[in-house]
């Protein structure tokens, strides 16, 4: 951890003192400055019965807050090279019926809560006159349960016309989960409140390559090669066999996940377009899934666009996967979280979006707003709906 | 793992990317304001952000969307 800090810490000096240099080749160097805000917020509401933390059973009610605060500043070096920084803070909040039902003993409603914290920076150098650039990035998570921290590295290459582009990108997360158990499952007695942590890690290579077709059609084709290991259980989601004994959820220590996903955008006629996006994912716990997503904007006039959406998601499920009271223990693995078993789910909503050449309420700077809705319903009794605000300064 | 349905889908991909490509114009700077359109972005919005947070929580599958590929937890 600290040395996420410090490597942080000096990406910062570093930045500063680039920022600090003196013009010696004519260019203008042009100091850091404030490009962008962004504020995200949302607010998402769940219900279901299907809760893994009572083995696949009872309420799975959950409401949570994010907001999300971004902040991109702007600057060129002497050789004329573009930098930006992208400092990032979310943080969310939410009560969750299933979580008080890590002690069965508890009332059932959803009172019990955390709070999330992700901050995240990305430094950006791009080279506009040979077309590549170089990102590198750090992140953390930290909630009560669950300690997230992340590096990541990209580069990006344009074809020599400029319509095309490669991206290749390196992420590594060093996760730490927890191990709350379910009150009835703790070695020390219900009351115990020792939590040991237990390593996750992730590896993620990713891989994408955008093309212009013509003057209105744009596509990228996108794929990840992802390998996780160490705990990817959760350690408070209960399994009950065929006997009526009670366990803790059990998976296996590694997982090999490959997405690969097709986006095509077109601008049809003058007011809409279509945005679209296919996916192919495949794991060897035994997912095998599809996507579909299709997003008409509909411009109202220049400055206005309503934007109608649906999703379409298929899986089916882990190898390990069972229902309430019918795992054995013959099983070296087992799960009953409803999230990893077969279903399917449709996502659909609209969303707003204003950008009014004077500003939002006259205020120049306040230059964009974008309201989206959606509703989510999966075949197994889970729904839920989300809103989301983005306000942009510029 | 079964690769047989990976390696079905691939060439599909691969063949309608080729077709795509085959058909590709060079498009000037001065020519692109519909392609640099706001909401012809070929990745997630801003507003987005959330939505793809809570279906990776509810759903086996995540990536290939130019975002996270790890980290997090999703434990509700």
């Amino acid at each position: 951890m600290k040395r996420i800090f410090l490597t942080a810490a000096g990406l910062f000096a570093l930045i500063q003192l680039f920022a600090q240099q003196k013009d010696t080749t004519g260019f203008q160097a042009r100091k850091l400055k404030l490009d962008e805000i962004n504020l995200v917020s949302s607010y998402y509401h769940q219900n279901g019965n299907n809760a893994a933390v009572t083995g696949g059973i009872g309420s799975q009610k959950l409401s949570d807050i994010a907001n999300v605060f971004d902040v991109k500043l702007v600057g060129y070096d002497k050789k004329a090279r573009k930098h930006s920084l992208d400092a990032e803070l979310g943080i969310d909040h939410y009560t969750s019926a299933s979580s008080d039902k890590i002690d069965l003993k508890s009332n059932s409603s959803a009172s019990h809560a955390d709070t999330r914290f992700y901050p995240s920076l990305t430094w950006t150098v791009e080279n506009e006159q040979k077309g590549h650039s170089i990102a590198i990035g750090l992140s953390s998570s930290t909630e009560f349960d669950y300690q997230s921290f992340g590096g990541n590295i990209s580069y990006s290459r344009k074809t020599k016309n400029r319509n095309g582009e490669f991206t290749g990108r390196l992420q590594v997360y060093l996760d730490q989960v927890k191990q709350v158990l379910p009150t009835e499952l703790r070695p020390g007695g219900p009351d115990e409140e020792h939590y040991p942590g237990k390593n996750r890690n992730t590896i993620a290579g990713s891989f994408s390559w955008s093309q212009i077709i013509n003057q209105r059609l744009q596509i990228a084709i996108l794929g990840d090669l992802v390998q996780q290991n160490g705990f990817l259980s959760l350690p408070f989601y209960r399994v009950y066999f065929n006997d009526g004994s009670v366990h803790q959820e059990k998976l296996p220590d590694s997982r090999f996940k490959i997405p690969i996903g097709f986006r095509a955008n077109y601008f049809l006629g003058d007011n809409f377009i279509l945005r679209s996006y296919y996916r192919y994912y495949t794991d060897n716990w035994g997912i095998r899934s599809h996507t579909a997503e299709l997003e008409v904007p509909v411009k109202l006039n220049a400055f206005l666009s309503v934007s109608p959406f649906y999703r379409y998601y298929t899986q089916t499920a882990v190898k390990y996967f069972a229902p309430y009271g019918q795992h054995t223990d013959q099983q070296a693995y087992y799960t009953s979280n409803y999230d990893l078993s077969k279903f399917n789910s449709s996502f659909f909503g609209a969303g707003i979006r204003w950008l009014p050449p004077q500003g939002i309420l006259g205020w120049q700077h306040f230059n964009m707003i974008e309201l989206r809705y959606g509703h989510y319903k999966k075949s197994i009794d889970l729904q839920s709906n989300i809103i989301s605000l983005n306000l942009r300064f510029k | 793992m079964k690769h047989a349905t990976i390696f079905r889908v691939l060439p599909v991909i691969a063949c309608a990317g080729l077709l795509f490509l085959s058909s590709c114009t060079t498009v000037k700077e001065y020519q692109k304001n519909k392609l640099n359109d706001g909401e012809m972005t070929l990745g997630n919005r801003k507003v987005e952000k959330t939505e793809l947070s809570f279906q990776s929580y509810r759903e086996g599958a995540s990536g290939a969307n130019a975002g996270k590929s790890g980290g997090g937890c999703g434990c509700n």
